[in-house]
């Protein structure tokens, strides 16, 4: 496969054809362990009559559901869901600068805060936010806030990681030319790297409402608000025509941000 | 940096922008019922919450090392399927291949609405139709990684020297032999690179798909947590961490090798 382009760098095998060989051997060995091992006994429960019930539901949109005006059509529950991402990526671009801040490397003198910093994100990042969506529903109740609170809280531990990076990477002239001048840290904070860093943290925050649209459209599974509840409880009951213009309305309306979320990005560039 | 760069000027520019941000956040704060006393009265149980989370039940790990292997195999699967259908689709969806704008028109739209479906959704959708079991969520993961690894691999076959296409069409090659041996070689090394890079998204995903019953680690995790056992949830959720680090350490030093 691929691996043929790669030149033999080490001496383990005899020539470039060999190890071609070898890996292809390993990747095929992988596969098929993957393929063997797993378990198939769900497919025995398999339908062929049910799957193309649900393949002409599919095809056959309910279009009566995009707007009935009683507030639970598909209009108004993509606008919450919008809102739920919305506000969840605002809460973490606010709250993701501080933990940046704290966990920069160039900003510290001393090597174990940012490191401190750093850590705090990864554990932040490595819960999936379905996980922190069925934390909130037990804290704050099930409704669209506690999805918010969700994407909020996975999102500092991403925006917080790309957010150090980017200040890890800086151009630091500015920031020197202002402490020569006598400029304190603050100042040197607000006049040398803010104006340098706005328009790259607000491009990767804009990124991540996009990623949050997308999120917040499944948290519904776990009562976290929007789009999702209604979809499952529509798959459950076996209600093609329903899924079908949700999947639709959702399709569309990531789209339609990304195409929004992009066209601002390429103006901060 | 110049001057004019700075935040002094364009400040009627900023002020508006500022103002319809917090519009913006006044109105998805409003549609979502925000209160955040509530999360300082839910404190009780957040703290609930991280006092058993802080005390993992080690004694449960022999336990998810099966479920944990499952998960791994249902990426490796979701993965390779995924990628083997995503690179035929994603040449036909470039000009560079088929020379024709209506052809690869059909194909990135096709791709497109495949990415933008989101992952636990399509999983959802697959256990519906296909049936509660881990061959969903290979399935759910191949789609997936057709999405994330077809606009890269399009995207790659956009940037590759036109020199041995040119010289294909010269000697009168039909577009399958200019795909298979002037396109092809160029971008071979990026495509392996890529399959490790989707992996590595996918052991991510793959560890929350059980929840709607797709299969693997996941389907503990749920019902852990339903249970409220919280020491248990704090061992899966490191085991996923540690997993997904040496997938992510394995993958890098692989691609670092390819690039």
């Amino acid at each position: 496969m691929s691996e043929t382009t790669a030149p033999a760098r080490r001496g383990l095998f005899a020539s470039e054809r060999a190890r071609t060989i070898a890996i292809s051997v390993v990747v095929v060995a992988v596969v098929a362990w993957s393929a063997i091992g797993l378990d198939y006994s769900g497919l025995a429960t398999f339908n062929p009559s049910l799957a193309l019930e649900a393949l002409r539901g599919l095809l056959s949109p309910d279009w009566g559901y995009v707007y009935d005006g009683s507030g639970e059509d598909l209009i108004s529950l993509l606008l919450l869901t919008i809102g739920i991402a919305f506000l969840g990526t605002a809460i973490a671009t606010v709250l993701a600068i501080p933990f940046a801040l704290v966990s920069s490397r160039t900003l510290w003198h001393n090597p174990v805060v940012p490191r401190v910093g750093k850590f705090v994100c990864n554990v932040l990042r490595a819960f999936p936010e379905l996980v922190y969506a069925i934390i909130f529903v037990r804290v704050v109740g099930p409704g669209p806030f506690a999805g918010a609170l969700a994407i909020g809280v996975h999102q500092i531990g991403m925006l917080g990681k790309l957010f150090t990076e980017q200040i890890e990477a800086m151009d630091e002239a500015p920031v020197e030319a202002v402490r020569a001048v006598g400029g304190n840290f603050w100042q040197s904070l607000f006049y040398a790297r803010l104006p340098q860093l706005m328009p790259i943290f607000s491009s990767l925050s804009l990124n991540h409402f996009e990623i949050a649209v997308r999120s917040a459209s499944t948290l519904g599974l776990v009562g976290a608000g929007g789009i999702g509840a209604p979809l499952i409880f529509a798959i459950q009951a076996r209600n093609w025509a329903t899924v079908s213009i949700i999947l639709i309305g959702v399709v569309v309306a990531v789209f339609a941000i990304d195409l929004l979320g992009g066209a601002i990005r390429k103006r901060l560039r | 940096m110049k001057i004019s760069e700075t935040v002094h000027f364009d400040w009627y520019k900023n002020l508006f922008v500022v103002l319809v941000l917090v519009a913006c956040v006044v109105a998805s704060a409003t549609v979502t019922d925000a209160d955040f006393a509530e999360v300082i009265q839910g404190g009780p149980q957040v703290t609930a919450f991280l006092e058993r989370f802080m005390q993992p039940d080690f004694s449960y790990i022999p336990t998810l090392i099966d479920p944990m292997i499952r998960t791994i195999k249902m990426s490796v699967l979701g993965t390779v399927i995924g990628f083997a259908v995503a690179v035929p689709l994603a040449f036909l969806a470039t000009t560079v291949v088929t020379r024709n704008q209506v052809v690869t028109a059909i194909f990135r739209f096709i791709l497109d609405v495949v990415r933008t479906i989101p992952n636990l959704l399509l999983a959802a959708l697959t256990v519906a139709i296909v049936g509660i079991g881990e061959f969903s969520g290979v399935i759910t993961i191949a789609v997936f990684t057709l999405g994330v690894v077809s606009q890269l691999i399009f995207e790659t076959i956009e940037t590759v020297d036109e020199g041995p296409i040119e010289a294909a069409e010269a000697v009168g090659a039909t577009r399958v032999q200019i795909a298979f041996w002037s396109i092809a070689p160029q971008v071979m090394s990026q495509l392996a690179s890529y399959l490790f890079y989707a992996f590595e998204i996918n052991v991510r995903a793959s560890t929350v798909l059980g929840y709607v019953g797709a299969g693997g680690i996941g389907v503990i995790l749920n019902s852990s947590l339903g249970l409220l056992r919280y020491d248990r949830v704090s061992v899966i959720i490191l085991m996923i961490f540690v997993v997904v680090a040496v997938v992510d350490f394995l993958s890098e030093a692989v691609r670092r090798r390819l690039a």
